[in-house]
């Protein structure tokens, strides 16, 4: 603690380059990750316009695109879902908010180390641009899905993609760099620069969730950057790690992905939750319920998620023996996560709620992603994982906890500090215009999706006349096509508000939600190098409504009275 | 059309609309396992239905109930004494142990599916490649590589009541065999011969989907299980195997 206090307090560098672009300053960088998320969440939700236009008419052009082969298709999946996850989620959830509020919420004037936090942006940005590359040579992108499993994107004969796949391959082994890169600043920054009084556990939540979520991501990705770095070698240099004509075994790969990938879901899920469990005491005016069971729970969620991952192959020919124990894994990973969803609806109960957009957003999250929850339970049980893996009822589960922490958090965050990002409010009725637009379009794309995955409708399926079964099911996609356009729409009022409240917003005052934690202790936006004075840190961060206290938020660095004491005697 | 009893449904009396409308939500199930699948599956929908509708009912309720009103002063809990993180403690510790029921109830079933196979005669060999299904039988011989092996494209003719070893095989990339009627899901690996087994129940044509993303043409690698009853499995059988053991190697089907 306290190293950021002895560094020397540097003046802001005068170049518009120095300032702006290649900048060390860690909420201009946390402003170029927002500004890259939202860039390619365009990307994201185009492409999924492109599946499920096809899925609800295929056989016609579609608006704005044209004609789809089941070739480009796949290509289009695999797409989304690499963008998605890697390119929005990420740098949306730990890259804007983790590098904008962790130095503020800890009291730090920056990051620990500011050019390699510049240097994980910009590689960052240089996997986005070869990953958009790889969308236009010759070959076509990468198609064979997120997972990219071997043998299909071992070898170009199965798909006839060359460069695509090698450019998958680079694209995500460079987004891998950039946030490990991320996660060592994250991590010894929270270490080592907290100013004084910020004790461990006066973390707010939401920096134990990102470092958590760093910690993990630092774990789990070495065997995976290993894995692509084997599968390029297969693709290029003949080696044969996946292919079984020479040795190989395509389940290697499996392993090394769901490895990473399970832990990856809790990367981007732990800050999700961090955003909506700032939100909340806020606009319910009550500390968190059980500060410490969710740092718990979450530590515990992060240890569970490595010795989860064969629930993603349980039919994958793998020995059959080993399916119980990882059910019994993967459904006890539950537990900590149903500790934390009862402790957050424990914070609202009995609060003094404002329904503000932030909060809506939070707690519209928390709702829907608890269906994302319980549908969990189907999957991680090996034996109805039989029928539903790899069927829509998966892309459904997923897209229930994916989303709801990805944007309904990561809009919460954005309505709740674009205060202390861009120093003015937002607009409030076109903020819960856009809420409740989100809200029941993103259901109404989802819970038919789940009902077709029932039928055994499999996911990454181009057409599906040729099936019979499917006939019933072809209303679903119909349904869940129509709400997309709805869906994506609906953030019309967003983009609007975004971009008018830059210009036009109320100014905000410094604590515009009268909040506890350091963020609000300082300007909007902050200074240079965020606080005048160093904050000392006196108190937890969520004493709102204390009893017997003049008003009902007290701010971390407000000395402790002897109310408190009384408070707690009593 | 008759169905399957299943779990739910005896704990039901009558059968409202709700009942048929869920009746509707898995297809029709036609293996000796896939009850056990269903049964299963009924046991966490129910109980995690229940414990989600509680858990919005609480939420939402909540919401309403405590909206921000002049002069009302929020509750200050912190939720850190054992007393009241009871309140959370308990339903989560409720929820662990329904979790491992539902491991318990799903353990065994998964035994009987995926565990070892009871014995049958009847194999067929599962060739799965970019983009069809190829079915050999072993032919009169009842041995695979001679010369009196069966192939069938993407037609799979099974008897109905007898078990069906499967034995899948891939010379590309993977393929997963998914019959969503039979509750028969199983990943096809090159480079490994990957045991299967089911036991049909009714006869009837069910299809067969890829389910797992493997090229251009998955959308595509539809096939169907036939399922004959013995006597038409029978004729099946004389009409496009080869008469004997002395094998004529042009005899195979013509599907
Ligand atoms: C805008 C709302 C979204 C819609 C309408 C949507 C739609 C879809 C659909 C229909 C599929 C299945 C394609 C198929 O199997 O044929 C899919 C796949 C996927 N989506 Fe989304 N999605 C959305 C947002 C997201 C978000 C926010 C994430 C993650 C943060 C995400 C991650 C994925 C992934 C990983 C896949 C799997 C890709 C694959 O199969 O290789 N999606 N999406
Ligand atoms: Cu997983
Ligand atoms: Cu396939």
């Amino acid at each position: 603690m306290g190293a950021a206090q002895v560094r020397d307090s540097h003046e802001q560098p005068a170049g518009f380059i120095r300032r702006y672009v290649f900048s060390t300053d860690h909420k201009v960088i946390a402003k170029q990750y927002l500004l890259l998320s939202l860039a390619m969440a365009l990307v994201g939700g185009f492409t999924a316009y492109l599946i499920r236009w096809q899925l609800a008419w295929p056989e016609t052009d579609i608006p704005g695109w044209g004609p789809i082969g089941p070739d480009n298709f796949n290509a289009i999946v695999t797409m989304h879902g690499t963008v998605m996850v890697f390119f929005v989620a990420m740098p949306f959830l730990l890259g804007a908010f983790g590098n904008f509020l962790i130095p503020l919420m800890i009291g730090a004037r920056d990051m620990a180390f500011p050019r390699l936090n510049l240097m994980s942006f910009w590689t960052l940005f240089t996997a986005s641009v070869v990953l958009t590359v790889s969308m236009f040579v010759p070959g076509g992108p990468a198609a064979a899905g997120w997972t990219s499993y071997a043998p299909l994107s071992d070898n170009y004969i199965y798909t006839g993609v060359t460069w695509g796949q090698d450019l998958w391959i680079l694209a995500v082994a460079l987004e891998f760099a950039s946030f490990l890169m991320g996660g060592i600043n994250f991590l010894t920054t929270t270490l080592n620069l907290r100013a004084p009084g910020m004790t461990l556990f006066r973390l707010p939540l939401l920096v134990w969730m990102e470092i958590t979520a760093a910690v993990v991501f630092l774990l789990s990705v070495g065997p995976l950057i290993a894995g692509a770095l084997m599968l390029l070698m297969d693709r290029k240099l003949g080696t044969s790690f996946f292919r079984p004509d020479g040795g190989g075994d395509p389940l290697l790969w499996e392993h090394l992905f769901w490895f990473f990938g399970h832990p990856e879901v809790y990367v981007v899920a732990l800050p999700g939750f961090g955003i909506m469990l700032e939100v909340i005491p806020v606009f319910a005016r009550k500390p968190i319920f059980g500060y410490r069971a969710m740092i718990w729970s979450t530590i515990a969620a992060g240890l569970l998620s490595f010795v989860v991952w064969a629930h993603h192959m349980f039919v994958s020919g793998m020995d059959p023996r080993l399916a119980t124990s990882f059910s019994v894994t993967t459904i006890l990973i539950s537990v900590p996560f149903a500790i934390i969803v009862f402790a957050m609806i424990a914070t609202v109960w009995r609060g003094s709620i404002d329904l503000a957009t932030p909060m809506l957003f939070a707690l519209g999250g928390l709702a829907t992603f608890l269906i994302g929850g319980v549908t969990g339970i189907f999957v991680g049980s090996a034996t109805t994982d039989i029928f539903l893996h790899g069927t829509y009822f998966v892309v459904a589960h997923f897209h229930y906890t994916l989303f709801p922490v990805t944007f309904f958090g990561g809009f919460a965050g954005i309505y709740y500090w674009y205060p202390k990002f861009f120093g003015r409010m937002m607009n409030e009725t076109l903020g819960k215009i856009h809420f409740y637009l989100t809200l029941v379009c993103f259901n109404a794309v989802f819970i038919p999706l789940f009902l077709a995955g029932l039928q055994g409708n499999p996911r990454r399926i181009y057409e599906m006349s040729s099936y019979d079964f499917l006939k019933p099911v072809q209303p679903m996609h119909l349904i869940a096509t129509i709400a997309t356009i709805g869906l994506l729409l609906g953030q019309l009022p967003f983009v609007i508000n975004f971009g008018y409240s830059l210009v036009r917003g109320k100014k905000a005052v410094a604590n515009p939600w009268q909040a506890n934690t350091l963020e609000w202790m300082t300007d909007s936006p902050p200074p240079h190098e965020n606080f005048r004075t160093v904050p000392i840190v006196c108190r937890d961060p969520y004493e709102y409504s204390v009893p017997g206290a003049s008003r009902d938020w007290i701010p971390q660095t407000e000395p402790e009275p002897a109310v408190l004491a009384t408070a707690a005697a009593e | 059309m008759a169905r399957r009893v299943r779990l739910w449904r005896t704990c039901l009396n009558n059968r409202g609309t709700a009942a048929t409308v869920l009746d509707h939500l898995l297809p029709i199930n036609v293996s000796t396992f896939g009850g056990d699948i269903d049964h299963v599956f009924w046991l966490i929908f129910w109980i995690v239905g229940l414990w989600f509708i509680a858990a919005e009912c609480i939420l939402l309720y909540s919401v309403m109930r405590h909206r921000r009103k002049a002069g009302a002063v929020a509750a200050f809990w912190r939720g850190d004494t054992p007393r009241q993180l009871a309140w959370v403690l308990i339903p989560a510790f409720v929820v662990l142990c329904l979790d491992l029921g539902i491991d318990y109830a799903g353990a065994s079933v998964w035994e009987r599916v995926k565990g070892n196979a009871p014995a049958s005669n009847i194999v067929v060999r599962v060739t799965a490649k970019q983009f069809n299904w190829i079915f050999t039988y072993p032919g009169p011989d009842n041995k695979f590589g001679t010369a009196d092996d069966v192939t069938s494209e993407n037609d799979m003719h099974v008897p109905v009541g007898k078990v069906v070893h499967l034995e899948l095989e891939s010379p590309d990339v993977i393929h997963s065999f998914f019959v969503p009627n039979l509750r028969l899901k199983q990943d096809v690996v090159p480079g490994r011969t990957i045991r299967a087994w089911f036991e049909a129940t009714k006869a009837g044509t069910y299809e067969i989907a890829c389910s797992e993303l493997c090229g251009f043409g998955h959308y595509s690698m539809q096939g169907n299980v036939i399922v004959q009853n013995q006597a038409a499995y029978a004729a099946w059988v004389r009409e496009t195997w080869p008469r004997s053991t002395a094998a004529s190697s042009s005899a195979s089907s013509k599907n």
